[in-house]
């Protein structure tokens, strides 16, 4: 641990044990989420115990669900539909909402106006609601659950990026380039979106944390992921009846959630920081 | 006379944030005799502020005692408690911060924020510190001093709320006060009454005082001893008259070279311009801020009427206080602020009031130089990609030929071509605005705009860039419409000066002229309002004349 440290010192770059214990748990879900299919103790939807909510034990070190199967397996498994949706929704809708934030930011006049009403519109409506209607109204499949969870964190994301590029945009190094002739494109790329991208970066996790908790509410529900498939949430909602036996099947996959989202907030929390001193 | 303040051998300590520990104060030994005013100048980084501070027992959140000792009437501060330092505070030493408007809380009067300091520490009863300051806000000269404390702190100008957080300081009839550079942000005829009043009240009260700055003309004129400080050491210590006249320390023969008055940019002869005619021409400009009326005018009119010519490779300055227009004419002439009338004719032709549509190669002969090398220069981008990007796209320069071209503009504005490779961050005030500089130069302009390019910088600094301007100017045929508050930089380097005032042009003569009796009374009084390196100066200015003007 403290050698992780001192090869990030090395590159000016400092980053406390905290930080550095949550990307370790961020890239262990990660590896999971890529490798399920070959590090699976048993196939995922095989019934194999003939007890159900079964405890702990070596054959099975997760217990096992409601019909007796395998709860790592379907952990395992369950971290690609999380992960995947997830990361796919917020890469969406971080690169809509930034993308127009600092349009709108630097060419303002109506196309600002008109964006923002939009925008503010759409953010006015409750995300779960606004995910009941659409599930309900066109039924659950995967796309459909990253369209969904991409408009609902979209709007936030657009604001957050015009608040910080309307910022930037008033700097003299704009106003130097604007001076030259240069074009919106080469202001937005190359002059607002690095002076904003370590922001953008922290919201990136956390809208991540939103849309994972989101997910897992949908499919809590029941309007996320179908059967046979799960993910987390569906592994929550499934053996929600063993609760009553203290089961670890319903345990077992709430800690996985919280593993993950709560990783995802101390890293951003403790990003690796530039050291200033070089001398 | 027996030593108020006894500092020796005090050193300070901080952590960077890779954890090393560097010296911002090295083996500091100080005495300030009982009644007298101490000055600490040295350039920004020097220490000046930190040794300041620590005479308080007062470390900024980082730093840490490295030895020595500071001892207040023989009490050594360094011993006692947080908990007692904390009750000398505000009783017997005193601290004027160098912004007040930053230092008053906006929500509450002056008057109860004055005062406060005799509540928390169980002075004086409520009623009689009100009749104290009062007392002192007629010894400040503050107008209406009966009245005054009711209003909240933007109802004050920014001279007289300096003066206000003078009260707050000597409220409590403290035996030392601290004045951190408490003129610096103000104009010079605002400096002119603060600077008195700070120096009569001081007089009054008998108190010692330490006052941090880097201006030696407005040191020459309130401290009786001078303390040069450099790279957290004392240079050179001595009575005022010593250093002022027989100053040892090159560092102190640097700074008072700085104040001697260069010869100006006008000796060179009109024959070695290439050019002739014309290269600006504005006409009737009116420009401002706000909402437009019907009939287009905004509500606000910065900048009314004004008419500029100047002459290819000529300068002209424009001089004024802040809020005078000087700024919004340059960017009214840049392009960054469209005018609702008038006209700017550059290089022989009519130009688009917006830089959106001016041709590139307008755009192309006029660079504007900011201020603020800090907000001018992308932080995230090295020198090199921030000055190959106009030579990209203005002259389509790529690779070696880019790389070639950089390395010349680093050797003309005298920095070594390894800067390339930095960050803003990691450059020094004066490099960075040298880099800013270089910028404009890459597109090879013929006319620069210098929006008070020195006013961020150290006296010594200021000059360099001055000089470096000189020797562009010389050898790039270039001109500049140099805009600057400071009467003396822009004395130096131009041939022809403009005096603004409230949006108008109110004076304009060629730069030798200044301190004429033709110049216009305004310009009389800005030119008198200058601190010179006389000790006597300020006390024989007479300013009476002109206080019909403005105010």
């Amino acid at each position: 641990m403290a050698s992780i440290a001192s090869v990030f010192q090395r590159y000016g770059y400092r980053f406390n044990r905290l930080g550095l214990c949550a990307a370790i748990v961020i890239l262990f879900w990660i590896m999971v989420a890529l490798f399920a299919p070959l590090i699976l103790p048993h196939p995922v939807g095989k019934i194999v115990d003939y007890d159900f909510y079964g405890p702990v034990s070596s054959a099975f070190p997760l217990g096992t669900d409601y019909l007796g199967r395998d709860m790592l397996s379907r952990i395992l498994m369950g971290t690609r539909y999380t992960v995947g949706i997830s990361v796919v929704a917020v890469f969406l809708a971080c690169s809509i909402g930034v993308c127009l934030g600092m349009t709108a930011a630097v060419t303002g006049g109506w196309f600002d106006t008109i964006f923002s009403r939009l925008m503010d519109a759409l953010n006015s409506i409750p995300s779960k609601l606004f995910g009941l209607v659409v599930v309900s109204g066109v039924g659950s499949s995967i796309p459909a659950l990253i369209m969904t969870l991409t408009v609902i964190y979209a709007p936030s994301s657009y604001r957050f990026a015009r608040s910080l590029s309307v910022n930037v945009n008033t700097m003299d190094f704009i106003t130097v380039a604007r001076t030259r002739g240069e074009g919106t494109f080469y202001l937005i790329i190359s002059e607002i979106f690095p002076n904003i991208l370590r922001p953008v970066l922290a919201d990136f996790g956390l809208r991540f944390v939103f849309i994972v908790l989101l997910l897992s509410g949908l499919s809590f529900l029941g309007l996320g992921v179908q059967p046979p498939h799960a993910d987390w949430g569906a592994l929550v909602r499934e053996n929600v009846g063993g609760l009553s036996y203290g089961a670890p099947a319903v345990i077992f996959p709430s800690l996985a959630i919280a593993s993950l989202t709560i990783s995802v907030n101390i890293l951003i929390d403790n990003l690796p920081q530039k050291i200033r001193d070089r001398s | 006379m027996e030593n108020l303040v006894e500092i020796r051998g005090l050193g300070i300590k901080a952590q960077t944030d890779s954890g090393r520990m560097i010296d911002i104060i090295r083996n500091v030994d100080l005495d300030i005799p009982a009644g007298e005013i101490v000055a600490l100048i040295g350039e920004s980084g020097s220490g000046k502020t930190t040794l300041a501070l620590s005479i308080m027992g007062y470390l900024r959140p980082g730093c840490r005692f490295g030895g020595g000792t500071i001892s207040i009437a023989g009490q050594n501060i360094m011993a006692l408690s947080e908990k007692q330092r904390a009750s000398l505070r505000g009783t017997e030493i005193a601290y004027v911060p160098q912004s007040a408007a930053a230092a008053f809380n906006p929500a509450l009067r002056i008057m109860d924020q004055v005062i406060e300091v005799t509540a928390i520490h169980r002075l004086m009863s409520p009623e009689e510190a009100r009749q104290r300051a009062i007392v002192l806000f007629r010894a400040l000269s503050l107008p209406s001093p009966e009245t005054i404390g009711d209003r909240y702190p933007h109802q004050v100008s920014g001279g007289q709320l300096q003066r206000l957080a003078a009260a707050m300081a000597l409220i409590s009839d403290p035996k030392l006060v601290i004045f951190d550079e408490p003129t610096t942000a103000l104009d010079v005829t605002t400096q002119i009454e603060v600077l008195r009043a700070f120096k009569d009240v001081m007089r009054l009260s008998g108190a010692s005082g330490v006052y941090v700055s880097h201006d030696l003309a407005v040191v020459a004129q309130i401290a009786d001893r001078i303390v040069v400080l450099k790279d957290g050491q004392v240079q050179e210590e001595g009575r005022k008259a010593d250093i002022l006249t027989a100053a040892r320390h090159p560092y102190t023969r640097e700074l008072l070279a700085a104040f001697t008055p260069t010869p100006a940019a006008g000796a060179k002869a009109d024959a070695d311009t290439p050019r002739k005619g014309y290269i600006l021409e504005v006409e009737n400009i009116r420009a401002g801020y706000g909402a437009r009326d019907e009939n287009g005018e905004p509500r606000i009119i910065a900048v009314d009427s004004v008419t500029l010519k100047l002459k290819a490779g000529q300068n002209l300055g424009i001089i004024g206080e802040s809020g005078c227009g000087k700024s919004t004419l340059a960017r009214v002439i840049s392009g960054i602020l469209p005018p609702f009338s008038g006209s700017i004719q550059f290089d022989g032709r009519e130009i688009a009031a917006a830089a959106a549509d001016r041709q590139r190669e307008e755009l192309r002969k006029l660079q504007i130089v900011f201020q603020h090398a800090d907000t001018a220069l992308n932080p995230l981008k090295p020198v090199g990609e921030i000055l190959g990007r106009p030579l990209t796209f203005y002259h389509r320069m790529n690779g070696k030929e880019r790389d070639d071209r950089i390395d010349q503009l680093l050797d003309l504005v005298h920095l070594p071509k390894s800067i390339r490779y930095r960050l803003p961050s990691e450059l020094s005030g004066g490099q960075k605005q040298r880099i800013n500089f270089a910028r404009a130069l890459a597109a090879d302009p013929v006319l620069i705009l210098c929006d008070e390019i020195t006013s961020a910088l150290d006296t010594v600094v200021a000059a360099a860039i001055v000089d470096l301007l000189k020797e562009l100017q010389k050898e790039l045929s270039l001109s500049y419409l140099f805009i600057s508050h400071d009467i003396s930089t822009v004395r130096s380097i131009c041939d022809e000066i403009v005096v603004m005032y409230e949006g108008q042009k109110v004076d304009q003569f060629p730069a030798q002229a200044l301190g004429d009796e033709s110049n216009h009374q305004y310009t009389r009084l800005l030119n008198a309002s200058v601190p010179r390196l006389d000790p006597d100066w300020l006390d024989n200015l007479d300013i009476s004349g002109f206080a019909a003007m403005g105010r």
